[in-house]
């Protein structure tokens, strides 16, 4: 990394921030994506999700 | 059409002075400001003569913020804004009563006292009528850029501190003016009126943008 | 039926979005791994700020993107009041944390930047700024998403705000011009601008497009989680009435 000068270190801080911040919005994403679906099979499987049931209400 | 918004101007108003809210607490709050900052930066006074003009347009600024976000709610809870969408009267309209109202008993008090304030932070005597004359002139908009804030959050029960949050960054071009115009007073190369209009440009259209957003939050509402 | 309707639209973007995403993806890695395999080996150091010059390939892709991911949340706030499209709002409170982390990555790097070229991590500079009044104006409106429980009636407050938000960004953008100039009449800084080398054009070029598509797979990710949030949302609520119904027949026999 001599390659990067004297400055090395502000050029690595910010592709870690780039790399902190970025990881965090994708692992939240992710994250509340796969908790969302979760709870939607849940549900689906207690048979909400029917609509002949919505139907017949 | 125009007794129903002298109607609401004036129930405000009345309600403004007799409920103890609004008006003389925002002047209380403003005078407290003024005081809490030369605790912060020393009694130099030459310090604060120059940042004078600033100091005066944040506390006014915070103190017409602070009790915005009852400007809605009281209404909304009380059913009174139910009557408001139910009439005859445009909502803009409604608004708009409502807005200058709040601007009667908070921003007017608040530059007419700032002058006053302005001999606890040595403001120069050439600057006094500058920072009343902005200020006169500034607060609407920031009474109006609140109102559309207030109608946003007027159906929430803990708002508290949402309304400045949403409220302030919308605020940024009037303070930059409003300073800059006072500034202009105690010398710079900049002449009084060019901030001054454009403050009072700005004032203009948020008066519209304002009363025509808040309109269309309370209709939402619903 | 009004809420099959509703259903209708959301249920064929699930399908269409599961079908790009993949592809999205895919490109989206490539042009990353071409645009960074270009930033750091083959653009050369720019003459005056060395090495430095790489963080820009990260800087101003996430400056564009901020703006960007702004003006289709205003474009959404539009569809949610003219038109109340029913992934309208969906796609304004999925964009809103993404545009804000890309405002929040423009001023890191930037701040990292302005350290080694400037002697200081922070310069009230007029782009630094407005990029710090536009984070502001985001954080507002994921607090008030976060706020308002119904979503419908969220996303309709939300809309407003952001059309306020829209229409006061060049008066801010002005008004901080001129607070700038009046305060620094010395410009710190210009970057490249239309002379800037082909040699750091087409890496900044590639990878912008890289991040977009970055940002766009995320975005369309957290529409569809967002969707199904409010399918659960909704099926919970029909499971509550159902039991509770079930509990008033059980209750006289």
């Amino acid at each position: 990394m001599s390659a990067l000068g004297p400055h090395a270190g502000f050029i690595l801080a910010s592709y870690a921030a780039v790399v902190l911040v970025l990881g965090g919005l994708i692992a939240a994403v992710l994250r509340d994506h796969a908790a969302q679906k979760r709870a939607l099979a849940a549900l689906e499987q207690r048979g909400a999700g029917r609509r002949s049931d919505r139907a017949a209400s | 059409m125009s007794r129903a918004f002298i109607a609401i101007l004036r129930r405000d108003l009345a309600l403004a002075a007799r409920a103890g809210g609004g008006g003389e607490l925002a002047l209380v709050f403003f005078l407290t400001i003024i005081v809490l900052v030369p605790f912060a930066l020393g009694p130099d006074l030459n310090l604060l003569s120059r940042i004078g003009p600033a100091i005066l347009w944040i506390g006014a600024l915070l103190s017409m913020l602070i009790g915005l976000d009852r400007l809605f709610q009281s209404d909304e809870e009380d059913g009174s804004l139910d009557l408001i969408r139910a009439s005859a009267l445009p909502l803009e309209l409604a608004v708009l009563a409502k807005g200058l109202a709040h601007w009667l008993v908070t921003g007017l008090p608040l530059a007419l006292a700032a002058p006053l304030l302005g001999l606890l932070v040595a403001l120069p005597g050439a600057a006094m009528a500058p920072v009343a004359g902005t200020l006169l002139v500034g607060t609407p908009a920031l009474s109006f850029i609140g109102a559309a804030g207030a109608a946003l959050t007027a159906s929430l029960r803990r708002g508290g501190l949402i309304l400045p949050v949403l409220v302030a960054p919308l605020t940024i071009p009037v303070l930059i003016f409003g300073v800059s115009a006072s500034n202009s007073a105690l010398g710079g190369t900049i002449p009084f009126l060019t901030p001054f209009l454009i403050l009072c440009a700005l004032s203009l259209l948020a008066i519209v943008v304002g009363t025509v957003a808040a309109a269309a939050a309370l209709r939402q509402a619903e | 039926m009004a809420s099959l309707i509703e259903l209708a639209n959301p249920t064929r973007f699930m399908r269409l979005s599961a079908v790009l995403l993949p592809w999205m993806l895919g490109a989206m890695a490539l042009a990353l791994a071409v645009g960074f395999y270009l930033a750091w080996f083959v653009a050369p150091a720019d003459y005056q700020q060395g090495e430095t010059i790489r963080i820009m390939f990260v800087h101003v892709p996430a400056a564009w993107l901020a703006l960007m991911f702004y003006s289709m949340m205003a474009l959404s706030g539009i569809g949610t009041l003219v038109w109340r499209h029913p992934l309208a709002d969906v796609a304004q409170k999925a964009a809103a944390p993404i545009g804000a982390c890309f405002a929040l990555i423009c001023l890191l790097t930037g701040a990292f930047w302005g350290k080694p070229m400037w002697g200081t991590y922070w310069v009230w500079d007029a782009r630094l700024t407005s990029m710090l009044v536009l984070l502001l104006i985001y954080l507002g409106i994921i607090a008030l998403w976060r706020t308002l429980d119904d979503p419908s009636r969220a996303g309709r407050a939300v809309a407003i705000l952001t059309l306020i938000g829209f229409v006061n960004i060049p008066i801010i953008k002005f008004s901080v011009d001129w607070w700038n100039t009046l305060h620094q009449p010395a410009s710190v800084f210009r970057m490249g601008g239309p002379t800037i080398h082909p040699s750091m054009l087409w890496p900044l070029l590639i990878l912008a497009l890289g991040f977009t598509l970055l940002g766009l797979s995320l975005h369309l990710i957290a529409m569809r989680a967002e969707i199904m949030r409010r399918r659960v949302r909704t099926l919970t609520i029909l499971e509550a009435e159902r039991l509770d119904r079930l509990a008033a027949q059980g209750a006289p026999a």
